[in-house]
């Protein structure tokens, strides 16, 4: 089924699936995968924004992911919904379709796509590591890889979760009388980061921002345990003394986190290994946790899956596509609109204003001389 | 290495004073000797070993990185030691991780071109979070917002002694200060005071407001300039030479000059200026000098350091510090005399009869070089610290601009939520210029009311940073203003702060650089 072979397919991959101004599309079964704009139909990979949008007609996603959309969209979330489990294999026009686990939050999926013995993976969004609260994602042959670079640069390894967590539960043992507010994505970082607090042992409850209530609700509900979450409306300042809470990554450190005793800012990101993003969000502790791969995650997945031609869809392209080429493989960069290019969302690229750049007015702290 | 690396990487991240404090409490409570000892030493600046050069890195990663990916990584990163430490690739099987101890002895004895083959070995052990310690370390530049007093201060709540017994027993103490630990966990009684050339906390004074002055009696007080210049304390004993910066820091390798003039054996109390045919250069140009490893001679002869001399401690062996103020000047005047040390002279004494009279003499000083006066009553000892009543620093009365609010960036810490740091600027043209920023001067009510403004007239954003509708007036407050070739405005104001919040007043109204530059002292 697969061809490894340097010749190529009798129908090249790009002559059935093309990239339009809506986004991936697949001719021969009439669909798009992840449409930016409202589609007939649509294959969704995982529930995030920029992935999963409102306004389809029909859609085509695993069960949880649709379970999601409901959650977010409402009636919004498309006017036919069609659940695919794992594995199971569906037909739509002349191209065989399976959703293979992605890793990268609950229900997310990677694509399988066949046409006349052509097999195109496209991965969404993925990582390698293990997440208590997903599947794991899992390699499958393929003749075209489409892949995101989100971390896409050899700058970005993540550590191991738990010794991030191990930070965390540290600071708050240092810390008695401060609370611990941390940013995270509202779909998935936040179901993960608190998964990963109780596995380490950690049984008091958790508090939550209310925009994180609605997908912990139904993460529990889908059976993942996330032990006692508390909303963090309506409570005294001291109910916050030695606790933790979760919110979005835009509250942390603005006027919402004003309710908390003299919160140490923790941030749950990749992004957060670079000194720079976290100092510039006032970010006191940086969590690098990434639903994300990183750069071996990327370059591992793209030897698993033994491609012999790579399409990457958002991220840091260039790099990858570099490396992929330097392995001998065909790589391009499908220039896709409408990714999120930080991969988690709320996470701005921060340009630099103009401002006045030195402080003239203080007197230098001493022994800061430049480095490097 | 792990312990010291998280505790590098924690003290980078936390802004509050406490926190840093509380972070090195920590690290002395759960590292053994000797390791807290020399991590103790790479905080306080008191490591000496052969150091590394960043271009002698970068060859380094080049051998093991792809160098196009090097170059992109680089360009998001934007900071040489952190991209080496992140992209490293990892070797399987790598050497056992180094402890902070051995990095530090190795180097103490290896010649620089060994060094990378080390490094080599070493960054191959380490995680990235070590690798960046690691760099920073051996590159000679720790930066990380401590400096050693702040160091010393956490080991002294740490060991719940006073700071000043620590920075009396310091310097009769080396690396990995075993002593010293001992005694913090009670286990042995406190060092011996040292003999050579530590430093002595220096005494510090008390703002004056206006309005306090006529409850002092003027007879018993001195005055003298308060000259703009970094304090300083010069000590030479037995032969060795150190110059401390208020804060204990030594700074001596940056002011070669001033050291070579150190040929006596005492321990005197100053300030650092940069002197021109006797006159004082604006405080920018002892900024070229600051913050430096090593001078080129070019800076030596273009930024020439000198001393003026406000009060003696020692005098060969002899403390003075228990004489009254009075005393000590005479024997600082006599030693003086006696010693003539080069790039040295005496603050002068400013005789006067009334607070009149003297606040005239301050308002007259239109030199920039010329902060305000001190006061010192005849019989203070000289005491570490700020005591309330001997010494008194009288400003000179502030120059104030009426600027108009361009962007706000958040604060650190539990300024965090607020737009609290201010940029603003005064009209050229049509156009709205930057001239300098201010982040303290207003209540924390008007913090909430600056913000909730911010907040409401944001025109963009850039990260932390909002730019705001030209609507705002701020009347700012400088002690002077200066040129500056480092500003678009080309002017740099000292110790600019909001002295006003002019709600009332429409920015069209508000002054013109060219007010700014009329202030500007040669």
């Amino acid at each position: 089924m697969t061809s490894s072979s340097a010749l190529p397919p009798a129908f090249p991959p790009e002559s059935w699936i093309k990239v339009l101004p809506q986004g991936l599309y697949v001719e021969p079964g009439n669909f798009f995968v992840d449409p930016v704009r409202p589609a007939e139909r649509a294959v969704i990979t995982h529930g995030h924004a920029d992935h999963a949008r409102p306004g389809n007609i029909k859609v085509l996603a695993t069960p949880d992911t649709l379970a999601i959309m409901r959650a977010r969209y409402g009636d919004g979330a498309g006017s036919s919904l069609q659940p695919l489990p794992y594995g199971e294999r569906l037909r739509i026009g002349e191209v065989d379709v399976r959703f293979v686990p992605a890793g990268h939050v609950l229900g997310s999926a990677q694509a399988v796509l066949e046409y006349r013995g052509c097999r195109i993976v496209v991965s969404g969004d993925y990582k390698r590591r293990s997440d208590p609260t997903c599947a794991p994602f899992e390699p499958v042959p393929c003749d075209v890889f489409v892949t995101e670079a989100t971390f896409g640069l050899p700058v970005f390894r993540h550590p191991p979760d738990g010794r991030e967590i191990a930070r965390l539960l540290h600071s708050v043992e240092l810390f008695p009388e401060r609370s611990h507010v941390v940013g995270a994505y509202a779909l998935g970082k936040c179901q993960r980061v608190i998964a990963l607090i109780r596995r380490a042992g950690y049984d008091k409850p958790i508090f939550l921002h209310g925009a994180h209530i609605p997908l912990c609700n139904l993460y529990r509900e889908l059976g993942v345990d996330l032990g006692e979450l508390v909303p963090a409306t309506g409570l005294k300042k001291d109910a916050f003394v030695g606790g933790i809470v979760m919110a979005p990554p835009s509250a942390v450190a603005d006027r919402w986190a004003r309710r908390l005793p003299d919160p140490v800012i923790c941030m749950a990101s990749g992004w957060m290994t670079v000194r720079q993003r976290a100092r510039q969000r006032g970010v006191e502790l940086p969590l690098v946790i990434s639903d994300h791969a990183d750069w071996d995650e990327l370059c591992q997945t793209i030897e698993d899956v033994g491609a012999p031609e790579l399409w990457v869809t958002h991220g840091r392209e260039e790099a990858l596509v570099h490396h992929a080429t330097g392995r001998g493989i065909r790589a391009r960069a499908l220039a896709l609109v409408g990714f999120d290019e930080e991969g988690q969302g709320e996470l701005p690229d921060v340009e630099h204003p103009p401002t006045h750049d030195a402080n003239p007015g203080t007197k230098p702290g001493l022994g800061q001389g430049a480095l490097l | 290495m792990k312990r010291f690396a998280e505790l590098i990487d924690s003290l980078i991240f936390t802004p509050s004073r406490n926190g840093k404090i509380r972070l090195m409490g920590d690290y002395f409570t759960h590292t053994p000797d000797p390791e807290r000892g020399i991590a103790l030493a790479a905080l306080t600046g008191g490591l000496t070993f052969t150091d590394a050069k960043p271009a002698a890195l970068r060859n380094l990663v080049m051998t093991r990185v792809d160098p196009v990916l090097y170059g992109w990584s680089y360009d998001f990163v934007g900071d040489t030691a952190e991209t080496i430490s992140l992209i490293w690739p990892p070797r399987p099987g790598a050497n056992r991780e180094p402890t902070l101890t051995e990095v530090v002895e190795t180097l103490a004895e290896t010649k620089r071109a060994d060094v990378p083959k080390l490094v080599e070995r070493w960054l191959d052990a380490l995680d990235a979070q070590g690798r960046y310690a690691l760099i920073k370390l051996i590159t000679g530049s720790l930066r990380i917002g401590v400096s050693a007093r702040l160091a010393k201060t956490a080991l002294a709540e740490w060991g719940g002694q006073p700071v000043d017994d620590i920075e009396e027993v310091w310097h009769g103490l080396t690396p990995p200060y075993l002593p010293l630990f001992a005694w913090l966990e009670g286990r042995e009684e406190r060092p011996a005071v040292g003999e050579g050339a530590g430093f002595r906390p220096l005494m510090l004074a008390s703002p004056l407001e206006d309005v306090d002055i006529a409850a002092l009696e003027a007879s018993i007080y001195r005055a003298e300039w308060k000259w703009d210049g970094i304090r300083v304390q010069l000590v030479a004993r037995g032969g060795e030479c150190r110059i401390y910066s208020r804060t204990g820091d030594d700074i001596g390798p940056a002011f070669p000059d001033i050291l070579d003039a150190m040929e006596f054996d005492a321990v005197l109390d100053g300030e650092l200026l940069v002197l021109r045919d006797g006159v004082v250069a604006p405080f920018n140009d002892l900024q070229q000098r600051l913050n430096r490893k090593a001078v080129t001679g070019k800076m030596l002869l273009d930024y020439p350091a000198y001393v003026r001399l406000y009060d003696i401690l020692f005098e060969g062996p002899e403390d003075l510090r228990q004489l009254g103020f009075e005393e000590r000047r005479q024997r600082l005047e006599a030693w003086y005399a006696r010693t003539t040390p080069r790039r040295m002279d005496l603050s002068p004494m400013l005789p006067f009869e009334t607070w009149d009279e003297l606040a005239e003499l301050r308002n007259g000083a239109r030199e920039n070089a010329i902060e305000g006066l001190m006061l010192k009553r005849f019989d203070s000892a000289y005491v570490a610290g700020r005591p309330k009543g001997p010494w008194f620093k009288w400003k000179r009365g502030a120059l104030t601009l009426d600027t108009v609010l361009m962007y706000a960036q958040r604060g650190h810490g539990k300024r965090s939520s607020f737009y609290s740091d201010y940029t603003f600027g005064a009209w050229k043209g049509d156009d709205l210029v930057p001239v300098g920023k201010a982040y303290s001067g207003f209540t924390d009510e008007e913090l909430g009311m600056l913000d909730r403004w911010v907040r409401n007239h944001t025109t963009k954003r850039y990260g932390p940073v909002r730019e705001v509708e030209q609507g705002l007036v701020l009347e700012v407050a400088f002690d002077s203003v200066h040129r500056s070739t480092r500003h678009k405005s080309g002017v740099a104001m000292r110790f600019p702060r909001v002295s006003r919040i002019r709600w009332d007043k429409p920015p069209h109204e508000a002054d013109r650089l060219e007010t700014l530059e009329r202030l500007i002292v040669e």
